[in-house]
């Protein structure tokens, strides 16, 4: 899709997320803030799925560690958010540095499989490593700072911190950086060809997917006040790139509306039954057969009838 | 030492042995043809000498650098470009982002996450376009081009690297023979005017003689034959297995 029905999309919402604490309403201002975090995890995955071209499936162990370091930090070490948070970001791209030069010398299916393999290490240390994460009850009682303590407070603070990180993303996406990662994805011979180190670059772009997580996994740290084991589980990791297939992962904003959607259905369909599982595996299968290039796919036909009025 | 030096070159796959102990040179500024008939080993050797594949034994040199332990993208930053016999492009990019990709790599803009590419290059990339008569395409997706026209992008692609040598796996396979005439012609004004050495495969006789400064031909992976397109057309070996005659 191009730019410019993207950019207007993204405005919007952004208006419309401008305009929700006014609304008055504390469940819908906290609804809002978890799709947002989530939408921020899918649009980090994206840049390694859709520009790149490598499905990773341990995408979750960076947001976990994005959030235990937060909770560590402000917790334990009493640091300041504005020292915390970076901190924690850097530590997980650290993380990724080293976990992704073992990852991108393999490809595809070999690829999804060591970075599942990590991801479960991630989680075997958060589980075992009491002391430190709090292994299975989780890290509770995060000290936020008071001036993120009310509700209203932290959701300006949330969508000021997607809002930039969207932005970011969104100009890594028109770089020159970004048509060489797509560049990779369609055809990784001829871009090497093209005196292109094809190696390095996925892993410039693990490490800098890995970064956008870890800074969802922080917001996510403090909206909870505490962060949990199942946040590093292969569930996790899998529940994202679902919600990227969802949305489709040839745009921008395809992640968002996966990522939104996904959430929103969970939330809504755990009020009815319990098997939301079996509910996510029929619609995961509808995308498949009927939509496979995403939920964009609608708003493209959309606006293609749109312009021809 | 020549401009580019294939020194006692083998490579085996298995049993196989796809390159027999292959010497030879490339002079600066020749236009050097390697023939041969199908499976003698043209696009193997060309592989070799791009760092797509790693010789088994022997070296191969450009202006004296050793490449046999280089990856592509290395080879590629010291000079030397090429194209396959399948074409093989972005097909989902436009013909202007192709060569904008190449451009971008060419220019190591690829660090940079904030430096916007849209319209980046915009004059430097038609150009190149219109000199591979590819400037009524620029907006059109690469893989809904024509064949010839596809082939004709890759060399636009290749160009943007600013090689010093041209390797060009059978520039011409697959078009038609007024297509083949306008390719040769093309690619020689190219490479003349931009002094950039040229190493090629090729099929088709006409094009070899037509184009091609000096010819070596490969048989069953060995080379049986250097030298000017008039000694080898007179070789008696060449006219046996190649050309046919007895």
């Amino acid at each position: 899709m191009t730019s410019r029905p993207q950019l207007i999309f993204l405005a919007c919402l952004f208006l419309a997320l401008l305009a929700v604490p006014f609304l008055g309403s504390r469940y819908l201002t906290e609804l809002a803030v978890q799709v947002m975090i989530f939408s921020l995890l899918a649009l980090s995955l994206n840049i390694l799925v859709g520009h790149i071209g490598l499905v990773s499936f341990g995408h979750a162990a960076f947001f976990a560690i994005g959030g235990y370091a937060t909770a560590f930090f402000l917790t334990r070490w009493q640091l300041p958010l504005a020292a915390a948070m970076p901190m924690a970001v850097l530590l997980a791209a650290a993380f990724a540095l080293v976990i992704g030069v073992l990852c991108v010398r393999l490809k595809a299916i070999y690829f999804a499989m060591l970075t599942l393999a990590f991801s479960m290490l991630v989680w075997g240390i958060i589980i075992k490593w009491k002391p430190v994460t709090g292994g299975d009850d989780g890290f509770v009682g995060i000290t936020l700072p008071g001036m993120l303590a009310s509700p209203q407070s932290f959701y300006w603070f949330v969508l000021a911190v997607v809002g930039a990180s969207t932005a970011l993303m969104w100009l890594l996406s028109k770089s020159t950086m970004g048509q060489i990662f797509v560049a990779i994805r369609e055809n990784e011979t001829r871009a090497s060809f093209l005196g292109v180190n094809v190696r390095q670059m996925q892993l410039i772009g693990f490490v800098l997917a890995a970064l956008f997580a870890a800074i969802a996994g922080s917001l996510m740290a403090m909206y909870l006040r505490g962060m949990y084991p199942q946040s590093a589980f292969w569930t996790q990791s899998g529940h994202i790139v679902i919600s990227v297939l969802l949305g489709g992962v040839h745009s921008f904003v395809g992640p968002i509306l996966g990522a939104s959607l996904l959430y929103l259905l969970e939330v809504t369909i755990h009020q009815y039954t319990q098997y939301w599982p079996l509910v996510m595996g029929l619609i995961l299968l509808l995308v498949v057969l009927v939509l496979p290039e995403g939920l964009i796919e609608l708003f493209r036909k959309l606006y293609a009838r749109l312009g021809r009025k | 030492m020549a401009f580019l030096d294939v020194t006692n070159a083998t490579k085996k796959f298995g049993g196989f042995i796809a390159i027999n102990d292959v010497s030879f040179s490339v002079e600066k500024g020749a236009r050097h043809a390697i023939i041969g008939p199908n499976g003698a080993g043209k696009t193997t050797l060309f592989n070799l000498i791009s760092g797509l594949i790693l010789p088994t034994t022997g070296s191969i040199a450009l202006e004296g650098q050793r490449l046999s332990r280089m990856k592509p993208h290395e080879i590629v930053r010291i000079g030397m470009a090429r194209s396959f016999q399948k074409v093989n492009v972005f097909p989902r990019k436009t013909a202007f982002e192709n060569v904008q990709v190449a451009l971008i790599a060419n220019r190591k803009l690829q660090f940079n996450p904030f430096h916007a590419a849209a319209g980046l290059f915009g004059d430097e990339i038609m150009q190149l376009l219109e000199q591979v008569r590819l400037g009524g395409d620029s907006g059109r997706r690469a893989g809904e081009l024509a064949h010839g026209k596809q082939k004709q992008l890759e060399l636009a692609v290749a160009l943007a690297a600013e090689p010093k040598i041209l390797l060009l796996d059978e520039p011409t396979a697959g078009m038609s023979i007024a297509e083949t005439l306008s390719s040769i012609a093309l690619i020689r004004d190219i490479v003349q005017q931009r002094g950039i050495t040229l190493l090629f495969t090729e099929h088709d006789m006409n094009v070899v003689f037509e184009i091609a400064s000096t010819i070596s031909v490969l048989h069953h992976g060995e080379i049986i034959a250097t030298g000017l397109p008039h000694e080898v057309r007179a070789n008696d070996d060449v006219q046996r297995i190649y050309l046919g005659r007895e």
